[in-house]
């Protein structure tokens, strides 16, 4: 449990920091959030309230200060086809439940579980996300007038080229502005964030969502629930040990989970949708000196504050900047050092990181696309585990008596090169299996111990097995019959 | 006494702090553990960045960007860590001390105090840091918290020292404070010294009962002892005793007798320490 202390810390021992970070970033996420709510079709306003409620109490409850969390694409795109099929009022319920699930999770502290995300998978997860992000951003690409084009690439080039101007202002403000400038000034006809749906005129009101509570209704969004549970958890827990990385310190993944779960939960409840932590957000938080809990509570309540007041302009923007934003966030989300590592990592890596981002972009999961990462990876281990695996064999003087040495692990992948790596048809007086050098791990281990043992019997050797450990020793006493009296005939039996 | 923690840093209570523990450990014959303890980096630094935007590669650039500042800051940091050390080790072993030892710590003081004390007696630490300001004579933080946390008595360095020859026990006849007197009656630190017993308030049956128990106690180790009970509030009195009986070492419980315990130091310690220029060794 962590002291007051070191949670006020986590508070004030960075305040300048933490407030000019959270300013940045509030910018960053206005584009983001009306971007997010578009992906998942609904009214801007919608992640915008998100991204508000997620960002503040995630300050308060998360175990990862200096992360971002708010509305994002990862989980947007799993709520396209409920709000679709079934509407808004899911959405929120949907949330909720999401964000309870989170909050049993980190009560049954499966943020323990992230130990078998490998790199590989995380490096994955992120280009993924970033194919994801972009790919939202098709639509605004194709089929619209030249003039979009032009626009998107001009915001790119502010974005990029403005901080060498200076680095006092966020660029992607600049961009913004000299857009929304341009179009209003020429009167270009171009599709504005006012087009795609309602902004938040006031603040967030606490509501209940519209929906039955029946059986029927929780069959429907529990999938939905599921899949956003377990998504915002991944990014979540992967963007802090991001930030971990960046900041030298350590944080709480299982008050993480819970941090996020009570953010959502609280977040449906006031007509926001669900969210997790922000990789790029992050990354640009840290980047302009955001340390600790306070930049993220400012990014939020910053942002309800500009979008309430400043609405009438919001609307104004041209969609072609926030595309470029989000082509920009996109980019910096991509891992780009995994391109050149490819040719240099283990392949059975390459093969685990490209099997994530296939399975994402074919199923807009990440939780599909990471699960399927970590089985590979599994896969992958015990394969190179069973390789280092040697038996060895010396045979007494007179020539009845030989002496079996095994090197390695014995479990399911590597029993048939245990049960191959002994000779039957040499006829022996005695046999001695010495395994101090390997451990029993499984079933399929102990039955091939059992079948050796039971071969050589029959021949008329007898079988001496020595160097069991513990654990081992254990396992062959519960389940192996060739020390139990009538193993022949069980063994024959089956 | 087999080892004293003394704990430095860069204010000018260190010199007082080594001292005090030279002091104790001549006495005693204890080694003393001299530890200075580096804050956790912050690593925020300077925000001068806020470009907002990020690029190719941004998470690898920005990774190598902050651990190359944090590396640059950390040098020094350290450098003047083992600065400090140093000079707390020449200023022992000038005062005589053969058994030195230095420590320099990455983390939090609290837990770096909390891994070596079982090995030790007794902590030594000034009554201000770096942090805190003498003229306002408000108390470290670090001080609070040791105080706190530690099972070990504190020893409170004012920030010079005066050789001790007369202390004062101030005795409200609560646990910690008969502690105290065991302490002081036990321990050859205190051999020879002059000692005054003071309780603050009523004179009951209980309180003089309590009172001529610990000056049995302490004149059954052989000490010269005075003691009295004052009506009146515990802080001005001692205060008042410290100066007119030219007390060089006040001995306390660190929590009050009647009090709930609290989380903070007990008032009337922390008010005494803050209000006596001279230093104070408190027990849990």
């Amino acid at each position: 449990m962590m002291s007051f202390h070191a949670y006020r810390d986590q508070w004030v021992g960075n305040v300048r920091g933490d407030i000019l970070a959270g300013l940045v970033v509030a910018l960053a996420l206005i584009p983001e959030a009306i971007a997010f709510s578009i992906i998942a079709g609904v009214d801007p306003k919608i992640g915008l309230y998100a991204s508000f409620s997620i960002a503040v109490i995630v300050a308060i409850t998360g175990g990862r200060p200096g992360m971002i969390s708010a509305a994002t694409a990862a989980t947007a795109v799993l709520m396209v086809t409920l709000v679709k099929e079934h509407g808004l009022q899911y959405l929120l319920a949907a949330t909720v439940l999401a964000g309870l699930m989170q909050i049993v999770a980190g009560f049954l502290r499966l943020g323990y579980v992230m130990r078998f995300v490998s790199r590989s998978v995380m490096t994955g997860f992120v280009n993924a996300l970033a194919i994801l992000i972009f790919m939202a951003q098709l639509p605004e690409l194709i089929g619209v007038p030249w003039l979009t084009y032009v626009m998107v690439a001009a915001g790119l080039a502010i974005i990029y080229l403005f901080p060498y101007l200076t680095k006092a202002v966020p660029s992607p403000l600049i961009c913004i502005i000299i857009l929304t400038g341009v179009a209003i000034g020429f009167g270009f006809d171009v599709r504005t964030v006012g087009d795609m749906g309602e902004l938040p005129s006031t603040l967030p009101m606490f509501l209940i969502p519209d929906i039955p509570l029946t059986l029927e209704t929780l069959m429907i969004i529990l999938p939905y629930s599921a899949a956003v549970a377990a998504v915002g958890l991944l990014e979540s827990l992967m963007t802090a040990s991001i930030v971990d990385e960046f900041t030298d310190t350590t944080s709480d993944k299982n008050r993480e989970c819970i941090g996020q779960g009570l953010a959502n939960t609280a977040t449906g409840f006031i007509g926001g949708m669900a969210g997790c932590a922000m990789i790029g957000q992050s990354i640009i938080n840290v980047k302009s000196g955001g340390r600790g809990r306070l930049s993220c509570f400012c990014a939020g309540v910053f942002l309800l504050f500009m979008i309430v007041v400043l609405g009438d302009w919001v609307k104004q923007i041209p969609m072609a900047a926030l595309v470029a934003i989000m082509i920009m966030v996109s980019i910096g989300t991509f891992s780009w050092s995994s391109i050149r590592n490819l040719k240099d990592h283990p392949r059975s890596s390459s093969v685990v990181m490209l099997a994530t981002v296939a399975c994402v972009v074919l199923t807009h999961n990440l939780a599909i696309g990471v699960l399927v990462g970590v089985l590979l990876s599994g896969i992958f281990f015990a394969w190179k585990i069973s390789q280092i695996f040697r038996v060895t064999s010396t045979l007494s003087d007179d020539g009845t008596h030989r002496t079996y040495l095994v090197e390695g692990q014995i479990f399911f992948a590597s029993a048939d090169a245990f049960s191959a790596a002994f000779d039957f048809r040499e006829a022996l007086e005695k046999v001695t299996i010495d395994i101090s050098h390997s451990h029993i791990w499984d079933i399929s281990s102990v039955a091939a111990l059992d079948m050796i043992v039971l071969k050589f019997r029959r021949d008329g050797a007898e079988v001496d097995i020595i160097g069991l450990n513990e654990a081992s020793e254990t396992i062959v006493d519960k389940l192996a019959i060739h020390d139990k009296p009538g193993a022949l005939e069980r063994l024959l039996g089956h | 006494m087999s080892k004293i923690i003394a704990l430095v840093d860069g204010s000018i209570y260190a010199e007082s702090v080594c001292d005090h523990a030279a002091w104790i450990a001549t006495r005693t014959g204890a080694g003393v553990d001299i530890l200075h303890v580096l804050g956790h980096r912050r690593g925020a630094g300077e925000p001068n960045n806020l470009s907002g935007n990020i690029a190719l590669g941004a998470r690898s650039t920005l990774l190598k960007d902050l651990s190359d500042r944090d590396a640059e800051t950390a040098k020094v940091l350290q450098k003047s860590g083992r600065a400090i050390l140093d000079a707390a080790k020449v200023r022992l072993e000038g005062a005589g001390i053969r058994n030195v030892s230095a420590r320099l710590r990455i983390g939090d003081i609290l837990e770096e105090v909390a891994e070596y004390e079982a090995e030790a007696d007794m902590i030594v630490i000034g009554k201000r840091g770096d942090a805190a300001d003498f003229a306002t004579l408000d108390l470290g933080s670090n001080l609070e918290r040791i105080v706190r946390s530690s099972s070990k008595p504190v020893f409170v360095a004012a920030r010079a020292f005066t050789p001790v020859k007369r202390v004062l026990i101030a005795f409200d006849g609560g646990p910690s404070s008969r502690k105290a007197v065991d302490y002081v009656a036990a321990n050859p630190l205190f051999d020879g010294l002059a000692i005054r017993l003071l309780t603050a308030g009523p004179e009951t049956p209980e309180n003089s009962d309590r009172l001529a128990r610990a000056k049995a106690t302490l004149e059954a180790a052989g000490h010269d002892v005075q003691a009295d009970i004052v009506q009146g509030p515990a802080d001005l009195l001692i205060a008042s005793a410290v100066e007119t009986d030219n007390i060089d070492l006040l001995v306390m419980g660190a929590y009050g007798h009647s009090r709930i315990r609290r989380l903070i130091i007990g008032s009337t310690t922390a008010e005494m320490i803050r209000l006596c220029k001279i230093p104070v060794l408190l027990f849990h």
